[in-house]
C-alpha cells in the first residue's frame, strides 16, 4: 500500500462519496421507482437496472435511488417519481429503459422536465 | 458497483450476542433469491442505536429502522421493503405512549435529541474499512495539525474548546497536555484508558466498536501536541470485538501511512499498541493502569508525581479516556469556538451515557451537556415501563450517587451533579422505579467496590467491608439506632483516608442515598419496614382469600413448596418456608397474592 500524502485523503473521500451521500440520504435528486406487484409485472425491475447502470456509467455521486410501493395507477406502470432538490416531484408513467435514460439525462442531471412522459407534474392527481 | 440501498446492520457486541450474524446470513440469502445482490449492500456497523432492541437494522437512504429482528422476519422484510418498497410496520419501533410505529430513525425522540460528536460515525461506517472513515473526515484533523499547526497551537485549541476528561474526574484536557508537553524527559507516551470497569457501562466499548479510528486519530494528535511518538490503548480482555476492530484499524492506518513513521509525509511518527488488561476495576485508575502495563501489580500509588511528570516507565505520560480522545479530531476540524458553544458554562460539548435500568429506551446516548435529567429520562429514555413511578437515577456508577425526582430538572454538568451528591463519572446512568429499595440499591454498589478494592489502603479495604456489613444488617431488619450517623461518619473517613479514587468515592452511593432517601433507611431501622417491599427479611407474602380462585397455579409454580390449598378453595402461604421469590405473585391472574410488612410496628 503506498503511503498517503495529505492530498490523497481527499481522493479517497471522493471515491466513497456516493456511498456516504446515500447513507446520509442527501443528494441533488432522488428517484423513486414504484415497485408494487403491478410495477414489477410491468417491468419496474428493468427500470431500476437501467437507472443503476446510468448512475454507474456516468459516475454520478449525488443521486439517490429508492423504491416505494404502488402509486395507485397500476395501468400506467412502470412509473418513477423524480424529486430534484428544491422542485416539486414529477411522476413519469408508461416507462421503458430508453425513456428512463432520457429522463435521467435531462431531468435528473440538467433539471429539465421531460413533459411528454410526465403525468401532470407538480400534482399528485391525474389530469 | 453502484448500490441503491445500504443495509446498516448493527454488529456491536450486544447485537451479535442476540444473533446479528445469523440475521446477516439470512438477509444475504434472501437478497440473492430476489437477484438484488447488485443493488443492495449489507454494511456491518457498530453501536447503531437502541442497544436492548437488537438485532437492529437501518435501511438507507430510506432512514427506516427495524428492531428485534428474527431470522423468520427476513424473507418478508426483504420482499416487502427491499424489493417492493413497502416498509414493514410490524418490525418498527413503537412509540411507548402513542403505541404507533415510527418509520424513520430521525423521527424517533430517542434519536432526535441526541447530538453526535464522539459517536459521529455510529451506524454510518463499516469500522473495518478505513476508507469509509476517511470519507467522513477521518484523519482530516491529523492532516490539518501536521500541515498547519504547531503543537502549542493544538494545545491552545483544545484548551479553548473547554474539553474536560470524560473518564470521571473531568480534568481540563488541554491543561493536562500542556503540563505534559512542558515536562522535560524523553521519550513521552500517550495512553488511552479503555478499561471501563463500571458495572453496566459500555460507552467506551461502543465508541471503539463503531469507530476505532476516532480514538487513534485523537491519540496521534495528542502525541504530536505533547511530543510523544508512542501510545498504548489499555483495553480489557473482556472486549474481544473492540480489540479486534482496534487492532485491524491500527494495521489499516499503518498501511496507509496514517500511523507509523513519517505520517502523511509530514515528518511526524507515531506508533499505537493495544494492551489487554485483565479487567479489574482498579486498573482503570491511572497509576494502577500504568503499573499494569509495566507488568507490576496494579496498585494505585500516591500522586504527585502525576503521570504527566512520571508515568509509564517513569517517563512523562498523558493519559485520557476513550471518549476524551474521540472528541479531539472533531474539535480540530470544527474549531474550539464551535465546541465551546455546546453545553454549559463549565461543561462543554457532549457526553455519552449508557442509559439502563427501569427505562423504556435503554441504550447508548450522546447528548449535549446541560440537558436536564428530566429530558434524559422522559424524552430520550421514553419514561418508565409498565406505568411505574420514577424513583431515582443513579449517575456515575460505584463512584457516583442517586438523584431523586425533586432534582430531575438538574442540568447535566460536572459541578451541578456534584452538588446533588452524584458525579458525571464515566457515563453510567441507571434509572430505578418505585419498586426499588434504596438501601438495597446502595448495598449493591458497595458489594462491588468492596470486591474490587485492591486492598492496599486499610480505609478502603476495611471501610468498605464495615459499611457493607452495616447495610446488610439494615436490610435484614437488624439495623440499630446510630447506624445512619455511623455510616455517614465512616463514609467521610474512608473518603479522606484513601489514596485513590476508588476509596475516595466508594461511599458516594451510600451518602447520596442517605441525603435523598434518609426516611427509607429510617423505616428499615426503626420500624423494620422496607417501603419498596424488596428486603426479604422485612416482608411477607400472603393470599387474599376473597380474591383467590383456587386455580392452583401458584401452588404448582412455587419452588419452595410453601403454598398449600385444595383446588377451587383459597390457598395459603406458609411464611416459614417462603423464600420471597415472588413467583406466586407474578403468576396469579386474580392478583390475590399480597405483599405486607412482616413486622407491624
Ligand atoms: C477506581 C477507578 C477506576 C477508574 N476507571 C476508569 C476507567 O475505566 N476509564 C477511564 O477512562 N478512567 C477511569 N478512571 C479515571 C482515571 O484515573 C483517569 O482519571 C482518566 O483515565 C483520565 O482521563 P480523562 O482526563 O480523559 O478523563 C478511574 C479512576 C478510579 C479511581
Amino acid at each position: 500500500m503506498p503511503k498517503l500524502k495529505v492530498e490523497d485523503l481527499e481522493k479517497i473521500s471522493e471515491k466513497v462519496k456516493r456511498t456516504m451521500l446515500l447513507r446520509e440520504g442527501t443528494g441533488r435528486a432522488k428517484i423513486i421507482v414504484h415497485m408494487g406487484t403491478c410495477g414489477i409485472a410491468a417491468g419496474a425491475r428493468n427500470i431500476m437496472t437501467a437507472l443503476l447502470k446510468e448512475i454507474e456509467d456516468k459516475d454520478i455521486k449525488d443521486v439517490i435511488l429508492t423504491t416505494s410501493s404502488c402509486a395507485g395507477l397500476c395501468s400506467r406502470e412502470p412509473m418513477i417519481t423524480v424529486e430534484v432538490q428544491g422542485q416539486p416531484p414529477v411522476k413519469y408513467v408508461d416507462l421503458t429503459p430508453e425513456k428512463v435514460r432520457e429522463i435521467f439525462a435531462k431531468h435528473v442531471l440538467l433539471g429539465e422536465i421531460v413533459k411528454e412522459y410526465a403525468l401532470a407534474f407538480g400534482s399528485e392527481r391525474v389530469a | 458497483m453502484a448500490y441503491r440501498t445500504n443495509l446498516m446492520l448493527c454488529t456491536c457486541t450486544m447485537c451479535v450476542s442476540v444473533g446479528a450474524l445469523k440475521i446477516k446470513r439470512k438477509i444475504e440469502e434472501e437478497i440473492k433469491r430476489h437477484n438484488l445482490e447488485d443493488e443492495i449492500q449489507i454494511i456491518p456497523v457498530g453501536s447503531s442505536w437502541l442497544c436492548t432492541r437488537g438485532p437492529t437494522l437501518i435501511v438507507q437512504p430510506d432512514d427506516v429502522v427495524y428492531q428485534f429482528l428474527k431470522e423468520d422476519d427476513i424473507p418478508h422484510l426483504v420482499e416487502e421493503h427491499l424489493l417492493k418498497g413497502r416498509p414493514v410496520k410490524s418490525l418498527m419501533y413503537i412509540h411507548p405512549e402513542t403505541l404507533h410505529p415510527i418509520e424513520k430513525l430521525h423521527q424517533i425522540p430517542f434519536y432526535r435529541q441526541q447530538r453526535l460528536i464522539t459517536l459521529r460515525n455510529r451506524g454510518m461506517i463499516d469500522p473495518d474499512k478505513i476508507e469509509e472513515c476517511i470519507a467522513r473526515d477521518g484523519y482530516k484533523a491529523l492532516a490539518k495539525v501536521l500541515k498547519s499547526m504547531t503543537p502549542e497551537e493544538v494545545i491552545q485549541e483544545i484548551k479553548d474548546s473547554g474539553l474536560r476528561g470524560r473518564g470521571g474526574a473531568g480534568f481540563p484536557t488541554g491543561r493536562k497536555w500542556e503540563v505534559c508537553r512542558a515536562v522535560k524527559g524523553s521519550p513521552k507516551y500517550v495512553v488511552c484508558n479503555a478499561d471501563e470497569g463500571d458495572p453496566g457501562a459500555f460507552m467506551d466499548r461502543s465508541i471503539i466498536e463503531a469507530d476505532p479510528h476516532a480514538v487513534l486519530e485523537g491519540m496521534a494528535i495528542g502525541a504530536y501536541a505533547i511530543g510523544a511518538s508512542e501510545g498504548y490503548i489499555y483495553i480489557r480482555i473482556e472486549y474481544p470485538l473492540a480489540i479486534k476492530r482496534l487492532e485491524r484499524a491500527i494495521l489499516e492506518a499503518r498501511d496507509y501511512g496514517l500511523l507509523g513513521e513519517n505520517i502523511l509525509g509530514a515528518g511526524f511518527s507515531f506508533e499505537a499498541h493495544v494492551f489487554k488488561g485483565a479487567g479489574a476495576f482498579v486498573c482503570g485508575e491511572e497509576t494502577s493502569l500504568l503499573a499494569s502495563i509495566e507488568s507490576k501489580p496494579p496498585e494505585p500509588r500516591t500522586r504527585p508525581p502525576y503521570p504527566a511528570q512520571s508515568g509509564l516507565w517513569e517517563k512523562p505520560t498523558n493519559i485520557n479516556n476513550v471518549e476524551t480522545w474521540a472528541n479531539v479530531a472533531a474539535i480540530i476540524n470544527q474549531g474550539a469556538k464551535w465546541f465551546s458553544e455546546i453545553g454549559t458554562e463549565t461543561s462543554k460539548g457532549t457526553k455519552v451515557f449508557s442509559l439502563a435500568g427501569n427505562i423504556n429506551n435503554a441504550g447508548l446516548v450522546e447528548v449535549p451537556m446541560g440537558i436536564t435529567l428530566r429530558e434524559m429520562v422522559y424524552d430520550i429514555g421514553g419514561g418508565i415501563p409498565n406505568g411505574k413511578k420514577f424513583k431515582a437515577v443513579q449517575i456515575g456508577g460505584p463512584s457516583g450517587g442517586v438523584v431523586p425526582d425533586s432534582l430531575l430538572d438538574l442540568p447535566i454538568d460536572y459541578e451541578r451533579l456534584q452538588e446533588a451528591g452524584a458525579i458525571m463519572g464515566s457515563g453510567g446512568m441507571v434509572v430505578v422505579d418505585e419498586d426499588t429499595c434504596m438501601v438495597d440499591f446502595a448495598k449493591y454498589f458497595l458489594i462491588f467496590t468492596n470486591d474490587e478494592s485492591c486492598g492496599k489502603c486499610t480505609s478502603c479495604r476495611e471501610g468498605s467491608a464495615a459499611m457493607l456489613e452495616i447495610l446488610t444488617r439494615i436490610t435484614e431488619g437488624k439495623g440499630e439506632e446510630g447506624d445512619i450517623e455511623f455510616l455517614e461518619e465512616l463514609g467521610e473517613a474512608v473518603k479522606e483516608a484513601s489514596q485513590c479514587g476508588l476509596g475516595q468515592t466508594l461511599s458516594n452511593p451510600v451518602l447520596s442515598a442517605l441525603m435523598h432517601f434518609r426516611d427509607e433507611f429510617e423505616a428499615h431501622i426503626k420500624y423494620k419496614k422496607c417501603p419498596a417491599f424488596v428486603c426479604k427479611d422485612l416482608i411477607t407474602y400472603s393470599i387474599d382469600p376473597d380474591k383467590c380462585t383456587g386455580c392452583g397455579l401458584c401452588l404448582k409454580q412455587c419452588p419452595a413448596d410453601a403454598i398449600t390449598g385444595k383446588l377451587k378453595k383459597p390457598h395459603q402461604i406458609d411464611d416459614s418456608n417462603c423464600i420471597k421469590c415472588g413467583v406466586c405473585r407474578d403468576s396469579c391472574k386474580a392478583k390475590a397474592v399480597i405483599l405486607k410488612d412482616r413486622f407491624d410496628k
